[in-house]
């Protein structure tokens, strides 16, 4: 699956040009220009804190069209357990797999199953001697983006073993194989929490091709069950569920990696969190951790952007069903056994290489130039981040000064200075923010939006 | 942090003794610059983890000390220096495993007595000079 590869976009009708979006990215990817946010897609690693922070929900997530599933005979929807932990209680699993029947699927999978082959797997990196510690899995695509760019040392630290979308994705094939279905009839569609995982699902690191033929976004799926799923009996579908264990329904929530592996094991969620994490990490100040579980979204994929259901709650439900199931290494089916060589080989990735996206280019000495002269800028800049520039703080609106990407009448202190001095007159520095900011944003409005705490 | 000529890069930090909450700032902020200037991630890791421990040993043993820190084409010179009680014998020093980190520096899990053998490790060039109840200056050089 190739083409473009920006999975989420902004609503220029919707985006008030706030400065929301741009103060919570990770890695100050965002820019407020002429009065709209834009993303620079080289340094997205599509973690959503944009999404989340937006007052008038103007990002929005590119989608497959649910009709293509039709196209195929075979009609597998992959989706990861925590599909089923935000439904609201009174719906069973089997009113929720029927739910998806209806919507048009043929056969329903959880991705995390079966669950013991990528534990085994990962164990074996870990045991090797040659695996540098700690380890870190490349579980949450957004933090495996964000090692690449911006930590890029710690790339070789990532276990190099695909997430549970491909191992369930590689089981349903021969499943369905076995009863006698061919390669290309066989359509996988992967119900998806975020848009990191789109962007893994779509344009995978470490893959020279994803496996899955299409995308569905879990809101999206959720509302289609909704509309279709009944209060009555359902139907008996644990036979679709016969691989699936505890290890597999927790996998997915925080913790649910690190309690399985190492002998000191870590769980960090939180983008922000993993931010200041790999920072003490890059620079050896963390001893003795040998596995480090890292997640974008606070409590972790429960927590995903496209979720529905409350997060904690989706928790709860989930480790309650996690109860009810065995244990992975419990689970072993003649079918798994036979095949789980076969599958271990399948989840091994290419090797992930840094893609550092913070130097000021290739050039060395043209760098220092760059980086003295803006050392100088930040010296007249008021330092206190406050945004009103279009850039996320003082030091971000120097560096896109000397890239040519900013004026200096962009920082609103200098200008009223500027003007103070006699430099510029009122009237041209009143133009000035509001050709940055519009017009609309000097009319008295008491609904203002994207003031402080706005969806409270 | 104190920017100079076009052809060098030079940036100063303080430290203070004792103040184990704060160490690792200068060597975040040098990471920083170095990784905008697009130097290999494996030396920058050898470049931060030596700064890193010479910090800890300023925070750890002296009173006081300052990180100057000289960025040119290909090379980049740190000098940490500070006041305090010097090493009296820079050999023993450098061995592996010799500490003379108080109790209370240990519990807080510094002062295994690897602080100058890793600093070794991961420089290029290492030059210690110290005066007993004076005060160390360590220079260390790494190529680009």
């Amino acid at each position: 699956m190739n083409g473009s590869s920006i999975y989420h976009a902004l609503d220029a009708t919707k985006c008030i040009g706030c400065t929301h979006c741009m103060k919570s990215c990770p890695t100050e990817a965002i820019r407020v220009v002429n009065g709209l946010a834009v993303i620079d897609h080289d340094r997205c690693v599509y973690c959503g804190q944009c999404h989340r922070a937006c007052p008038t929900h103007a990002f929005y997530v590119v989608q497959d069209d649910l009709a293509m599933i039709r196209s195929f005979k075979y009609r597998v929807i992959l989706f990861p357990s925590i599909m089923i932990g935000q439904f609201p209680e009174k719906y069973s699993e089997d009113q929720i797999y029927d739910g998806l029947k209806k919507v048009g699927f043929t056969h329903v999978y959880e991705v995390e199953q079966p669950m013991q082959v990528l534990i085994d797997s990962i164990n074996e990196v870990l045991a090797n001697k040659e695996t540098p510690k700690p380890a870190i899995s490349i579980y949450c695509p957004a933090i495996v983006r964000l090692i690449q760019g911006r930590y890029p040392s710690l790339t070789e630290n990532l276990i190099l073993r695909k997430a549970p979308h491909n191992l369930a994705a590689h089981f349903a094939i021969e499943q369905l194989m076995l009863e006698g279905a061919r390669r290309e009839e066989i359509g996988l569609f992967y119900a998806t929490p975020c848009i990191a995982k789109i962007a893994a699902v779509k344009s995978p690191v470490g893959e020279s091709e994803s496996i899955v033929d299409g995308i569905v976004n879990m809101n999206q799926l959720y509302n289609e069950v909704m509309k279709v799923i009944s209060e009555g009996q359902a139907e008996d579908h644990s036979v679709q569920r016969q691989n699936l264990s505890a290890e597999g329904i927790t996998w997915s929530l925080t913790r649910g990696e690190s309690c399985h592996f190492g002998s000191r094991g870590i769980a960090i969620d939180g983008i922000h969190n993993a931010v200041r994490f790999l920072e003490r990490l890059e620079n050896d100040q963390v001893k003795g951790i040998d596995f480090i579980e890292m997640r974008a979204c606070d409590q972790s994929c429960a927590g995903g952007i496209l979720l529905t259901g409350n997060r904690f709650m989706t928790v709860e439900r989930l480790e309650r069903r996690a109860k009810r199931y065995p244990a992975a290494k419990d689970i072993s089916p003649e079918t798994i056994r036979a095949k789980t060589k076969e599958l271990k080989l399948k989840l091994i990735l290419d090797s992930i290489v840094p893609k550092p996206h913070f130097a000021f280019g290739k050039d060395r000495v043209k760098a220092m130039e760059k980086m003295s002269k803006a050392q100088r800028i930040v010296c007249f800049l008021p330092g206190i981040d406050c945004g009103a520039c279009g850039a996320p703080n003082c030091q971000a609106l120097a560096e896109d000064m000397v890239n040519n990407k900013a004026k200096m009448s962009d920082c609103t202190f200098l200008q009223q200075m500027w003007v103070d001095e006699g430099r510029i007159n009122a009237k041209k520095a009143f133009l000035n923010t509001q050709k940055k900011w519009g017009t609309d944003r000097f009319k008295a409005d008491c609904n203002k939006r994207g003031r402080r705490n706005e969806g409270f | 942090m104190q920017p100079e000529t076009k052809k060098k890069m030079k940036l100063t930090f303080n430290i203070k003794g004792g103040d184990f909450t704060h160490a690792g700032h200068p060597s975040s902020e040098v990471k920083k610059v170095l990784k905008q200037l697009g130097i290999d991630s494996k030396t920058i890791k050898n470049i931060v983890i030596a700064l890193y421990e010479a910090e800890v040993n300023v925070v750890a043993h002296a009173w006081k000390g300052t990180v100057s820190v000289e960025i040119d084409e290909n090379k980049i010179t740190i000098l940490v220096s500070d006041e305090g009680p010097g090493i009296p014998d820079i050999d023993l020093a450098m061995q592996a495993g010799y500490s003379t980190a108080s109790k209370k520096v240990r519990e807080m899990g510094f002062g295994a007595g690897m602080g100058l053998p890793n600093i070794k490790k991961n420089t290029d060039e290492l030059l210690i000079e110290s005066e007993v109840n004076k005060g160390t200056k360590v220079k260390m050089v790494n190529y680009f």
